[in-house]
């Protein structure tokens, strides 16, 4: 079996965001990058399904500016084998990069492309899903469990009512959370090791897929700042509050 | 603009979520409501404000097909929209790309007919988006809006189409209470790790039970086993927005305020008065929980609450 992981460069999730006083978007320029969380879990749960000889190829594929390519060694280094960047440096909507994820499966024909569940940047949650659509591949997003059942994954999907359990028919598509597993720190060895992995790069715009804006961002803003409010005392004098609060509120 | 909207369902009765997207959904043109589920949720439906007509599928819940059925209803409408629920999120983005349309998901307000405002990096910016495609594909964050009223006695047209799935349901695997749903709840009390086991976790359902509330617990606390992954309020988890929240042994991490931003008023039980929950709570208590917390439930119980 081969297996296409989708990764995105993206801020930091430690870093505490500056919105742009112009409104003009997120400052991440001088800000600390890193592979988006989720997609840790995705390239985990494809290393560990090569360790355990389910898998000869995991390709790592990412779309953005050049300095992408760190995100992609990141994943060769926690035991991937090969990786594609797809190199742009326009913004891309998610419509635009499921599209050229599609055209990278076309080439790639993976058995399973495994995906986060979403970016912590623009929190869509899209990718996966349009990828599935445009290949015409089932999908089991949200995964937080995965078994290869012959011909079949059988996948444990965290939900609103909880958990539930989908089976899907290879060739398809999986989003990961983060309960799937918890992803290695590749040891300095492996780091140096996959700077020899081969690393292949191509402009986003060789694929042949419009990649026009579809949304027009008018602004970026803060939300509205929460300050500290008073402290009590006791806990007669919080019962009450919250007495007060509970007896004032209207049905809905 | 005509809209055709999916409703939300859980374990084939109507979710609460429903009257709120249905809100939402008024605020663009007149709403048909699509039910894939037992007849009982469509006649509930009907009854919801501002629905023109509810269109009563056979029961399906797997992305694939229910893509394919709002697919072929999509002719008909200008804006297709849904909750942005896990539902919402695994099946909208799909039916988007199946019309060749850039979706706008997680809507928390409208501006305009074309106009909507969506929050990014967990809550801490918010994104103002004019949407200039012909087709509208839409989420709607049901806490961020207000439920329709009821008393409509919409017509309900059946819809025989077989549904078509790749994918196969084995099993769910609910966690089953009588306590309100978390993300639509009105009074939501929430525990973190510093209750120190399932057994401290349940002085936190004490409290939420005297109070008719839902119970929300940190990453932290659901990954220490002390709560259930549903109850997992956050940036992964559940996005809730009660007119009054609870925090109990909860530090704050941005993870967890990601989910909390839009509680209408914050209360904080912690020891430590430096945590960061203290700093955006609107009253804060320090002191130790497994001492106040069975005391403020028997005070609150003592004190005859409307609820």
């Amino acid at each position: 079996m081969k297996i296409l992981v989708a990764v995105k460069r993206v801020v930091d999730h430690n870093v505490r965001i500056r919105v742009r006083p112009d409104g003009t978007g997120v400052e991440t320029t001088g800000v600390r990058m890193s592979m988006n969380p989720f997609c840790k879990h995705a390239v985990e749960a494809a290393v560990q399904m090569a360790e355990a000889g389910h898998t000869e190829e995991v390709v790592i594929v990412s779309i953005g500016p050049k300095p992408a390519n760190d995100v992609i060694l990141t994943a060769l280094a926690m035991g991937a084998h090969r990786g594609v960047l797809i190199e742009t440096d326009q913004a891309l909507e998610t419509l635009a990069i499921a599209k050229l994820l599609a055209k990278v499966v076309d080439e790639e024909k993976p058995d399973l492309v495994l995906l986060g569940k979403q970016a912590v940047d623009d929190d869509s949650n899209h990718v996966g899903q349009m990828l599935a659509a445009l290949t015409d591949r089932p999908q089991a997003t949200f995964a937080s469990a995965i078994k290869l059942a012959g011909d079949e994954l059988e996948v444990t999907r965290e939900v609103d009512s909880g958990r539930e359990t989908i089976a899907i028919p290879l060739p398809a598509i999986v989003t990961a959370d983060l309960r799937l597993n918890t992803p290695r720190n590749a040891a300095l060895p492996m780091v140096m090791k996959a700077r020899a992995k081969p690393l292949a790069i191509r402009p986003a715009s060789e694929l042949g897929v419009d990649l026009a804006p579809r949304l027009k961002v008018e602004k970026v803003s803060p939300p509205a700042e929460r300050s500290a409010g008073r402290a009590v005392n006791s806990v007669a004098e919080l019962a009450a509050i919250i007495a007060d609060d509970v007896n004032a509120m209207e049905a809905i | 603009m005509s809209v055709l909207l999916l409703a939300e369902l859980d374990n084939g009765a109507l979710s609460a979520s429903t009257a709120r997207v249905a809100a939402a959904a008024a605020q663009l043109g007149p709403v048909d409501l699509l039910v894939a589920g037992p007849r009982a949720a469509a006649d509930q439906a009907a009854t919801i404000a501002g629905i023109a007509k509810v269109i009563h599928a056979k029961e399906a819940v797997l992305a694939d097909g229910l893509a394919t059925l709002l697919a072929g209803l999509a002719e008909a409408y200008t804006v297709i929209a849904a909750a942005a629920s896990t539902t919402g999120k695994d099946v909208m983005p799909r039916l988007a790309a199946k019309l060749d349309v850039q979706p706008v998901t997680d809507i928390v307000a409208i501006e305009g007919a074309t106009r909507f405002v969506r929050p990014i990096y967990a809550g801490n910016a918010l994104e103002t988006v004019t949407d200039l495609q012909a087709k509208h594909v839409l989420t709607f964050r049901p806490s961020a809006f207000r439920p329709a009223a009821s008393g409509n006695a919409a017509p309900i047209e059946a819809l025989d189409a077989d549904i078509v799935s790749a994918a196969r349901f084995i099993a769910a695997h609910r966690t089953e209470s009588d306590i309100p749903d978390l993300s639509t709840a009105q009074i939501v009390v929430g525990g973190g790790v510093s209750v120190g086991s399932a057994e401290g976790f349940k002085l936190v359902e004490a409290l939420g039970r005297t109070l008719g509330a839902a119970i929300g617990a940190t990453r932290a606390a659901v990954d220490a086993g002390y709560a259930p992954n549903d109850w997992q309020v956050g940036q992964t988890g559940k996005i809730i927005a009660p007119d009054l929240y609870i925090a109990v042994g909860i530090s704050g991490a941005l993870q967890h305020l990601a989910g909390i931003q839009g509680a209408k008023k914050i209360i904080a039980i912690n020891t430590d008065a430096e945590a960061p929950i203290v700093k955006i709570a609107d009253v804060a208590l320090i002191g130790d929980l497994f001492d106040i917390l069975p005391k403020l439930t028997a005070e609150l119980e003592k004190s005859g609450l409307k609820r």
